[in-house]
């Protein structure tokens, strides 16, 4: 740095120099001591900080705080890694490392290991204030200005908004006042935010254009947890890495296909959040449409984020909805009822809840897929709250056979193959075919073939905020899901809800059972029906 | 558990009372990922047999310790068959006597799992050309560990002769994480490396392993020197601006400094033999990466 930097550029440059310049991906691939041969080398993020808003935030102390310990007991954070917190807390930096400390001891999927600990205490800061107030953002500013000299971490931040999305805009807009929002050169800032990603088409298009006031989209990492999860990434393992499934992964094959994310909890506590959003807009048009475009895409030329997108915004394109709304949706709310041994309430009891609320608990839809892998295979889309069990699961069912050489009653209890990915818990894939029961007489029956991950894999394979959020400090962006992506999911569910808000309330199903009469009317006049879960 | 003992018994009937037991628990089918030979004596098999089974934690496995006992008694085979809680594989202890400790392989390959990898780990003593030893020529894997015979370093020359695709030592994946500090530190750009230094416990065998490995990589000489341990405990680099060091005086956390930044602490833990045998089991295609440093650690070990 001999050259005489302008004033104003000074501050940024002298922060460039302290931590050399960020890691990218260029000046790791020219690193000496990494080889793409040396797999034992764990991908380590740079030096960077990561600043949390909502850090009193459930999820902060259930799943992040617990996961940034982790990746730091694996080795994969980088040294100097501080952690900010901002918050409407009287507090100091202990407070915030004891709530960090306390969050970890009870969640961490790790052991707790003191030296690991120490690493990460060291680089734990907190800042008070609210988000209309600018003297706690410039005191934020400050702050990581400080760390930058103190911990080198080169001017590279990740800003966490783990808050509701009426703070964004708040949040977004002093970030950009202070100058948080724009990176010096060689360096990177990168902002984190979690769905919703708004209610509707118009709503998340707002909500992006606010985020994109102060950060190009190439900086804004959209978490959806599913991507993150071992299980959802082993879909396109399946199917790309195997030569037994694609050649059977289309329509002259398979008969139908069931995306199920069932929820045994009620509201707890998100009542708040939940009345008005209801089952659809919280889970199928982020995590259900998400599954059906990777269950669903042609292959990617790479794992690149581009590619990757570029397929998964084809496939949710060709989606196409029903003529027959009525037909081919249905939707619930829970009543009163027995789940798992317990005497429940039902919706509109519910603390908070308006007795005349419509929103529904649990949604069922028919989508189908417009292009020649999946004409006329349709895609059928459930999620509940209060139902039997927790399950997530993709089930892609096969056609019968079409010739049986056996007597009828042979084959009487045999039903279609299956090919079913657990997503959780238990993860893992079951494959269903018909065997011969031993015995003298030919009957065959179904039965499973089972692969567990516990079984073959790691015991505590990464938790999904972990992969996430070691993604964002690495900025690799695959697991994230578009703004396009987005928009164009809720370009299939706009219409649903808009159908549904014409109809009135929701029809009851008992708690624990799977889900409201109408669910199982719409598959039987497939000729089908749900999976017994 | 269900532990079972065969005497003056066969592999196939070891078999079949493995399939038997397994009946009579339930569950006839599991997912064992690999086969994971254990060629120790008897005094090591404790607890080589306890890291093996918490590295089949992760990589669910059938366990086969060989232990050859007394050549000169008459030709035996014992096994005592362990299935249950602590490991959610299968393990087989195999204690050979008189001729047979010369056939161990006989043994062995009847009772591989069929189309899996195997893999074979000296705890201790190793032959000196593992992919030779008749177990060895069995596994795709072959897992030695210089740090538990006296010479050390010598052992690691004279393994690096007899090297083949597939053998890795236990001393390389001690350095994992040293590894992977540096490589993370050299993520940013620094300047050319003049000289470097090594230090650890005298007669460490990661020592010069790592040493080659940096010169290796990075094209100019790095010594190794004696400190008072424990194990590794600093890397120096003489790089243009300045040095750049990663040091670790109590085993667990270490200091990184560079030139012109703040110091910074790293957790840096020793790691315990499971840890580093899950490690060795997670990739199993050879490690040319290690092969290199050994050979450059051979080329320049004087005995």
């Amino acid at each position: 740095m001999t050259d005489p930097a302008a004033p104003a550029e000074e501050a940024a440059t002298v922060a460039a120099a302290v931590a050399g310049t960020a890691t990218t991906i260029e000046v790791a691939a020219a690193n000496p001591l990494r080889d793409p041969r040396d797999k034992r080398l764990p991908r380590v993020a740079g030096p960077c900080v990561m600043v949390l808003f909502g850090v009193t935030g459930d999820l902060a102390k259930r799943k992040l705080l617990p996961a940034i310990y982790d990746l730091g007991n694996r080795g994969l954070l980088p040294p100097g890694f501080s952690l900010v917190g901002f918050a409407r807390r009287d507090w100091k930096d202990q407070d915030f490392a004891r709530l960090t400390h306390d969050a970890v001891k009870a969640n961490a999927r790790t052991p707790f290991r003191e030296e690991v600990w120490k690493q990460l205490a060291e680089g734990i800061h907190f800042v008070p204030g609210e988000f209309s107030d600018d003297g706690a953002f410039d005191a934020l500013a400050m702050a990581l200005k400080e760390i930058d000299q103190t911990r080198g971490t080169g001017g590279n931040y990740a800003f966490y908004l783990s808050v509701p999305p009426k703070f964004f805009p708040a949040v977004v807009k002093q970030l950009k006042r202070t100058g948080l929002a724009d990176a010096p050169e060689g360096s990177w800032r990168r902002v984190v935010i979690e769905k919703p990603f708004g209610h509707d088409l118009k709503s998340a298009h707002e909500l992006n254009e606010i985020t994109n006031e102060a950060f190009p989209e190439s900086s804004i990492f959209r978490i959806d947890h599913y991507l993150g999860k071992e299980t959802v990434q082993n879909i396109m393992a399946l199917r790309f890495a195997n030569n037994l499934y694609e050649p059977i992964w289309n329509r002259s094959y398979v008969d139908h296909v069931q995306i199920t994310m069932a929820e045994d909890i009620g509201l707890a506590g998100r009542a708040g959040y939940y009345d008005g959003i209801g089952a659809a807009r919280d889970v199928i048009q982020n995590h259900l449409l998400q599954l059906l475009a990777l269950v669903g895409m042609e292959d990617p030329t790479s794992f690149e984020a581009s590619s990757l997108r570029r397929e998964k915004e084809k496939v949710l394109k060709a989606v196409r909805l029903p003529a027959d709304l009525k037909n081919n949706t249905a939707r619930g709310k829970y009543a009163a009822g027995w789940q798992g041994g317990e005497k429940v309430v039902g919706y509109l009891e519910e603390e908070g809840i308006p007795a005349d609320s419509t929103t529904e608990t649990y949604a069922a839809i028919k989508l189908e897929i417009a292009n020649r892998r999946w004409a006329g295979v349709p895609f059928y889309l459930r999620t509940g709250k209060r139902l039997g069990r927790r399950v997530t699961e993709v089930a892609v069912v096969f056609q019968r056979a079409p010739h049986l050489p056996f007597s009828k009653d042979d084959t009487e209890i045999l039903g279609q193959n299956a090919l079913v990915i657990r997503v959780q818990p238990d993860e893992g894939i079951t494959v269903r075919f018909g065997s011969k029961v031993p015995g003298t007489a030919m009957e065959v029956r179904d039965v499973s073939m089972d692969f567990a991950y516990g079984e073959s894999f790691m015991e505590s394979s990464p938790e999904a905020y972990e992969r996430l959020l070691l993604d964002v400090m690495i900025g690799d962006p695959p697991l994230f899901p578009h703004q396009r992506e987005v928009e164009l999911s809720w370009k299939i569910l706009d219409p649903i809800e808009e159908f549904w808000a014409t109809q009135g309330q929701p029809e009851d199903y008992p708690a624990g059972s799977w889900g409201p009469p109408s669910a199982d009317e719409m598959m039987a006049r497939d000729g089908r029906v749900w999976r017994r879960l | 558990m269900t532990t079972f003992m065969l005497t003056d018994t066969t592999a196939g009937k070891i078999s079949a009372q493995l399939m038997h037991l397994r009946h009579q628990m339930g569950a006839p089918a599991i997912g064992m990922v690999l086969t994971l030979v254990v060629i120790c004596d008897e005094r090591d098999q404790y607890d080589s047999l306890r890291a093996a089974t918490e590295a089949a934690r992760e990589h669910p496995s059938r366990i086969l310790v060989v232990i050859s006992r007394e050549a000169d008694e008459a030709n035996r085979l014992d096994a005592e068959l362990r299935i249950g809680e602590s490991t959610p594989g299968e393990v087989v202890v195999l204690r050979l006597y008189g001729e047979l400790t010369e056939h161990a392989d006989s043994v062995v390959s009847p009772l591989l799992l069929p189309d899996t990898p195997v893999v074979a780990w000296w705890p201790g003593a190793a032959p000196q050309v593992p992919a030779k030893d008749p177990i060895g020529a069995l596994a795709q894997r072959r897992i030695t560990d210089a740090k538990a015979v006296h010479d050390g370093i010598k052992e690691l020359a004279i393994l690096a002769k007899g090297y083949a695709p597939g053998d890795t030592d236990l001393s390389w994946a001690r350095l994992t994480p040293w590894r992977s500090l540096l490589a993370a530190a050299f993520d940013q750009p620094v300047g050319k490396l003049k000289k470097g230094v090594v230090e650890a416990t005298a007669g460490h065998p990661s020592a010069p392993l790592l040493a080659a490995w940096l010169t290796e990589r990075l094209g100019a000489p790095v010594k190794v020197a004696d400190s008072a341990g424990p194990g590794l405990t600093s890397v120096r680099l003489s790089l243009a601006d300045g040095e750049l060091s990663v040091s670790r005086s109590d085993a667990r956390l270490a200091t990184l400094s560079r030139p012109g930044q703040p110091d910074r602490n790293v957790a840096l833990a020793r790691r315990t033999t499971a840890e580093l045998l899950a490690e060795e089991l997670r990739r199993l295609d050879s490690d040319e990466i290690y092969e290199a440093a050994v050979k450059r650690l051979a080329k320049s070990y004087k005995g």
